[in-house]
């Protein structure tokens, strides 16, 4: 690693807990060299190379992997409750996939502060949890398991469709505030000995609702969320408010599953930066700021690949850190 | 007062700030105004979940091997493991109307009670964080009344090398709660079955199928005197029928619980009498003979 990416590796880690992503201070010699070209190259040719590969069709193909994954373990779960086929049995918040106890993180360190008292199967199952998701991407879990990202992702969509009729206007919100939720709910379990954020955690509420059924007065809460989506706040609880998405986001931090940014293909049309739910974690693909020719994307990025899907240049790809030496 | 603060800021400061940092700034603050107030609605909303714990109109019977209601609410992780496992399906997750016990496990026994079908207690297995347990850790206090004397044999295993089941504490006690509308006490028998031909809630019956609980409705009962508690219940000598003198010295049957009731709440689910005459009390403990 490059000293100006290892000086970007932490400055996305005090992204992740909602710094503002800065002019970069160091940049590689290679990486101004590219950028030097980039400023030299003709106005007029560059933007017909844009419009060029702006015109190549429109694909999903990770969107569609990704809402299949998603749809996929969550009906996992829905069926081995429904059908009773036991494969992956419990819900969210814990489970077993084939006798393996998985427990999620954020619900397993509410559950320790409020109750004070450890279990085997309970460390067991928050360690096997955590060796998964590093090895997945740490804030994969967000955009591929969690049943409201899914909700969160259409009521975006339609938000989106308002905001651009100019029926809605986007107001935007601090984001160290998950940062301060994070440490208030894990006190408020600390000190109340409830898991008071258990009582309001939209994965949980969703995925038990689907499993189970019944339990409409707290869909309608989740249901008040969405709506507050809609009609103010873009992904307001995504990316304000969720533990659960800073909890796996510190794990991501050590994931060598990520996206992967090239600095020499991107035309700088900044189409990622608009389809992204964390665009902190795209600020290497304004004009000037990428520190190396290759960036990869802090931990706070939730591998979704829309910004793969939507890249016109291919400059964005999800990669394996070692993999690519290796092959 | 807005150039005023522009003069200030001019004298002070040694590079004045251009205008649209001005903006910036101003945006900045409503961002943090209105971030700060839509934080404090979602604590506030959280913690509202504390009012229905509070004022609690009736307490919950939850599965077997529950800790204490504080103990279960921080403890269980609200994951529906005990929902998956229970054979009668007689273990429900709350609705948010129940506060931070949205997701946590209860039973509603005049609708399914817990007859113990599957012989082990498979839900405490099923819990993943000891909110259920075969044996509570030894900090924690047990509830007066809640320790049972011995493990409680269950009679479908009674023939069984190891005929008991794995409880420690009950989780509640039957009681007659409405002893005037009891079949019994009445001298009256019971035909047909116990609930009505459209109540779905199972039972198991160890004559009819050992491993397959039916449905209530399938198995019509005829007795000269009621005693469909006594016969429905699961656990040995928890409930019997005795004879009682009442007030004017007549001779009456009656049920009577005894020491080792579990608080499963097959009696209340099984009493014919609308609404049922034997109730579970969810927590209460064995204060000695009645």
């Amino acid at each position: 690693m490059s000293a100006a990416l290892k000086r970007r590796f932490f400055e996305q880690i005090k992204c992740l807990f909602g710094a503002e992503p800065q002019k970069p201070a160091l940049i590689e010699e290679r990486a101004l060299q590219v950028h030097q070209l980039k400023r030299m190259t003709n106005k007029a040719e560059l933007a017909a190379a844009k419009e060029m590969h702006r015109a190549r069709e429109k694909h999903h193909s990770w969107r569609n992997r990704r809402w299949a994954a998603l749809i996929l373990v969550n009906l996992l779960f829905v069926v081995s409750y429904g059908f009773d086929i036991q494969i992956l049995e419990g819900a969210l918040t814990a489970s077993r996939f084939i006798g393996f106890h998985l427990i999620d993180l954020n619900s397993a360190l509410q559950v320790m502060l409020a109750h004070k008292h450890i279990i085997t199967n309970l460390l067991i199952g928050t360690g096997t949890v955590l060796v998964l998701w590093i090895l997945l991407g740490g804030r994969s879990f967000c955009s591929w398991v969690c049943p409201y990202h899914l909700l969160a992702e259409w009521a975006e969509k339609l938000h989106l469709f308002l905001v651009q009729k100019k029926l809605v206007s986007d107001t935007p919100l601090d984001r160290r505030w998950r940062s301060a939720s994070w440490v208030i709910f894990a006190l408020l379990a600390l000190v109340t000995g409830y898991t008071v954020f258990e009582a309001i955690s939209p994965t949980g509420i969703v995925s038990r609702a689907l499993i189970y059924g019944g339990s409409w007065l707290a869909m309608l809460w989740v249901l008040a969320l969405l709506v507050f989506e809609v009609f103010f706040v873009r992904r307001a609880w995504c990316r304000y408010a969720c533990p659960i998405g800073l909890t796996y986001g510190v794990v991501g931090i050590v994931s060598p599953l990520r996206v992967k940014y090239t600095l020499e293909s991107c035309f700088h049309e900044g189409d990622c930066r608009k389809v992204c739910l964390v665009p902190h974690v795209l600020d290497t693909v304004i004009k000037g700021r990428a520190v190396d020719t290759e960036v990869p994307l802090g931990p706070d990025c939730t591998r979704c690949g829309l910004c793969v899907d939507v890249c016109p240049t291919g400059s964005l790809k999800f990669e394996i850190k070692g993999l690519s030496k290796l092959l | 007062m807005n150039e005023a603060e522009e003069v200030g800021a001019g004298t002070t400061a040694a590079p004045a700030k251009p205008p649209l940092s001005k903006e910036r700034a101003r945006q900045a603050r409503r961002r943090a105004l209105r971030t700060i107030l839509l934080g404090g609605g979602v604590f506030g909303a959280a913690l509202s979940g504390w009012l229905p714990v509070a004022y609690a109109q009736r307490k919950r019977l939850r599965p077997p091997g529950a800790l204490d209601e504080k103990d279960l609410l921080a403890s269980c992780i609200k994951c529906g493991q005990c929902v998956q496992v229970c054979p009668v399906e007689a273990i429900k997750l709350a609705d948010l109307a129940d506060g931070f016990g949205v997701g946590v496990p209860y039973i509603e026994a005049r609708e399914q009670a817990c007859d113990f079908s599957c012989d082990a207690v498979q839900c405490i297995l099923a819990c993943p964080t000891g909110a259920l347990t075969y044996k509570k850790p030894a900090y924690m206090a047990v509830r007066p009344g809640a320790k049972l004397a011995e493990k409680p044999i269950l009679l479908a295993k009674q023939n069984d090398p190891e005929p008991t089941l794995n409880l420690s504490e009950r989780i509640g006690l039957a009681r007659l709660t409405r002893p005037e509308s009891c079949l019994a006490i009445q001298g009256k028998g019971f035909t047909g079955p116990a609930r009505g031909s459209a109540f779905p809630g199972k039972l198991r019956y160890v004559e009819v199928d050992r491993w397959k609980p039916i449905p209530l409705r399938d198995h019509p009962y005829d007795v000269e005197l009621c005693d469909l508690c006594v016969q429905a219940c699961p656990i040995k000598g928890a409930i019997s029928i005795e004879n009682v003198f009442a007030p004017d010295g007549r001779q009456r049957k009656m049920p009577v619980v005894h020491e080792p009731c579990v608080g499963c709440g097959v009696c209340e689910m099984v009493c014919p009498t609308e609404p049922a005459s034997i109730e579970i009390i969810p927590g209460e403990g064995w204060r000695g003979p009645s």
